[in-house]
């Protein structure tokens, strides 16, 4: 595995490359449909999300990339009628098991959300909490818990000396690496990014988009985004999807400078979406 | 000026005058009934009131003890009953149920009977505890309260966890929190202040109620614990007393009445204070 993460982190900017090595898989979709009662939403989707590979999924408003990202924790079961059929398997799990415990599966598979959702408590608390539904620890290594997360969320700088102050008294990009950290805390596989950036400013979004791929080099990623740049900064392989459907699949750099499909060609260059 | 601009402007004048007029009209008279309580319950406000039990007839010494008790007594049993109650089924509405049919049609009867008089309930345990039970007791009365907590405890639990932002439980169960601890750590902490002023507010209502407590408490001319028996309690006595030709008996409804006033009043003001922490966060 050490071997093949060097060339990843080195996958950037438009310039032609030579193929990124394949990575071991660790989420497998094949033949994965999804349903919003009667509207089909995901059509036949088949991939594979990389172990440590940041895998970004672009598209137009209503592609079903969101859609997608929630099946891989089983999201979308809060909601009646919603349903998915084929087969997601992470590692050898399968994900779409009726009898599958939810709660083991979201430890496994984390989530960040479009808006931060810190929990209304201290920041010290919203990592406690997470933690203190898996493992019970003392207080001192819980201590060194919290900071070890909040330093995976790039946090820990600005919050050591307020830590029992309620996590809604932070800004918007401060809130959203709590939620980071918060996932990190209770130590998943795979975190999943739902337009992570889409409610913060440019600082706040370089500073995420740096932590996402220093946290790479420990889980696999996947992030949903409206922003092409984003995708193209952050990601080793992209996903396009359009009208429920993935149409391209391909290492990021592939994607964005010689995408085999048109309608890959006319969206990235703007020419709709 | 342009004419329709200076036409539209002279409608915003008397809209307004108007707006204004039935606002002061409306206050005028809260201010009114408060200024006559103060006005004539402050007089007879002393620490007798608190001290000694209410007096017979003709006598001019003696005090609210007993009623104070009595309804002190109740109206918690009452909340205390009542409001778990309705915080259990709010949470079933918003949480569990929210998608369900029944949900609606539970809201619907809940709706009716937190506009159902007092009365009525008053009769509902009248024919449901006291004739079967073979006579009034303060039990009675805390249930005919706790009934009428229980509609507006679910109708606040309700709206206050529908506040909570959908997002923040999906993030609760994304770190793989089962259903019950999401809404008990989670939605549960959100809207706790939203919680507490439905119950505070749930207080101040039965605080005052007198006709559920007609049929069942009924009231005690002595001091008494005993929830098997008549207890004395506010709102009952000044019902009796300001009926009474005893000039002491109508000093001691007006003093109950500021009482109970000012304990309604202080309720509110906390729940708008809680109101306004839960606001600012």
């Amino acid at each position: 595995m050490t071997d093949l993460s060097v060339s990843v982190s080195t996958a950037t900017g438009p310039v032609p490359q030579a193929p990124l090595p394949e990575a071991a898989p660790k989420v497998t979709a094949r033949g994965l449909n999804f349903y919003y009662g009667e509207h089909h939403a995901l059509k036949n989707i088949n991939l594979t999300l990389g172990t440590n590979r940041v895998t970004a999924f672009i598209g137009p408003s209503g592609c079903g990339k969101s859609t997608l990202l929630r099946i891989f924790n089983r999201m979308y079961d809060l909601y009646p009628g919603q349903r998915a059929t084929g087969q997601l398997l992470l590692d050898q799990t399968n994900v779409l098991d009726s009898k599958l415990d939810l709660n083991l599966l979201r430890a496994r598979v984390g989530m960040v959300f479009q808006k931060p959702t810190p929990f209304p408590m201290t920041i010290y608390e919203n990592i406690a909490f997470g933690i203190r539904l898996y493992e019970k620890i003392s207080k001192s290594e819980m201590d060194g818990r919290v900071e070890k997360a909040l330093r995976g969320g790039a946090l820990w700088n600005e919050v050591k000396d307020k830590l029992n102050a309620s996590g809604l008294s932070l800004s918007g990009g401060q809130q959203q690496r709590l939620c980071i950290a918060r996932t990190v805390a209770v130590r998943p596989e795979v975190i999943l990014f739902d337009e992570p950036c889409s409610a913060l400013d440019p600082i706040s979004t370089a500073k995420i988009e740096e932590l996402i791929q220093e946290l790479a080099e420990d889980y696999t990623i996947a992030i949903v985004t409206h922003n092409m740049q984003q995708a193209a900064r952050v990601s080793d392989k992209t996903a396009f999807m359009y009208l429920g459907e993935l149409i391209e699949f391909d290492d990021t750099n592939k994607i964005f400078t010689s995408p085999s499909d048109r309608r890959t060609q006319d969206y990235i260059t703007g020419r709709f979406g | 000026m342009n004419p329709i601009y200076a036409s539209r402007r002279r409608k915003n004048v008397v809209i307004k005058f108007l707006c204004l007029a039935a606002a002061a009209f409306g206050v005028t008279w809260l201010a009114l009934i408060l200024f006559t309580l103060f006005y004539n319950g402050l007089t007879g406000l002393s620490l007798q009131v608190f001290a000694q039990d209410t007096p017979p007839p003709g006598s001019t010494e003696g005090g609210l003890r007993n009623a104070i008790v009595g309804s002190i007594i109740m109206t918690v049993i009452g909340v205390g009953i009542g409001a778990p109650l309705g915080l259990f089924a709010g949470t079933y509405l918003a949480e569990y149920g929210k998608h369900d049919k029944l949900t609606s049609v539970i809201r619907f009867i809940n709706d009716i009977l937190l506009s159902a008089p007092s009365i009525i309930i008053g009769l509902f345990i009248y024919g449901a505890i006291v004739v079967p039970m073979g006579g009034f007791s303060a039990f009675a009365g805390c249930l005919a309260l706790a009934v009428i907590v229980i509609p507006v405890v679910v109708r606040t639990t309700e709206d206050m966890l529908g506040l909570v932002p959908n997002p923040l439980r999906e993030a609760a169960s994304a770190l793989g929190l089962p259903r019950s601890l999401v809404i008990r750590r989670i939605a549960y902490r959100a809207a706790r202040s939203g919680l507490i002023t439905g119950v505070l507010l749930a207080t101040a209502r039965v605080a005052g109620e007198t006709a559920p407590l007609l049929f069942t408490a009924l009231s005690n001319q002595f001091f008494s614990l005993n929830l098997t028996k008549t207890m004395a309690n506010l709102p009952v006595t000044i019902n009796n007393f300001v009926q009474s030709p005893y000039a002491y008996w109508k000093e001691l409804a007006w003093s109950g009445a500021l009482l109970i006033t000012l304990t309604v009043l202080a309720l509110n003001i906390g729940a708008r204070i809680l109101g306004a922490e839960r606001t600012s966060k």
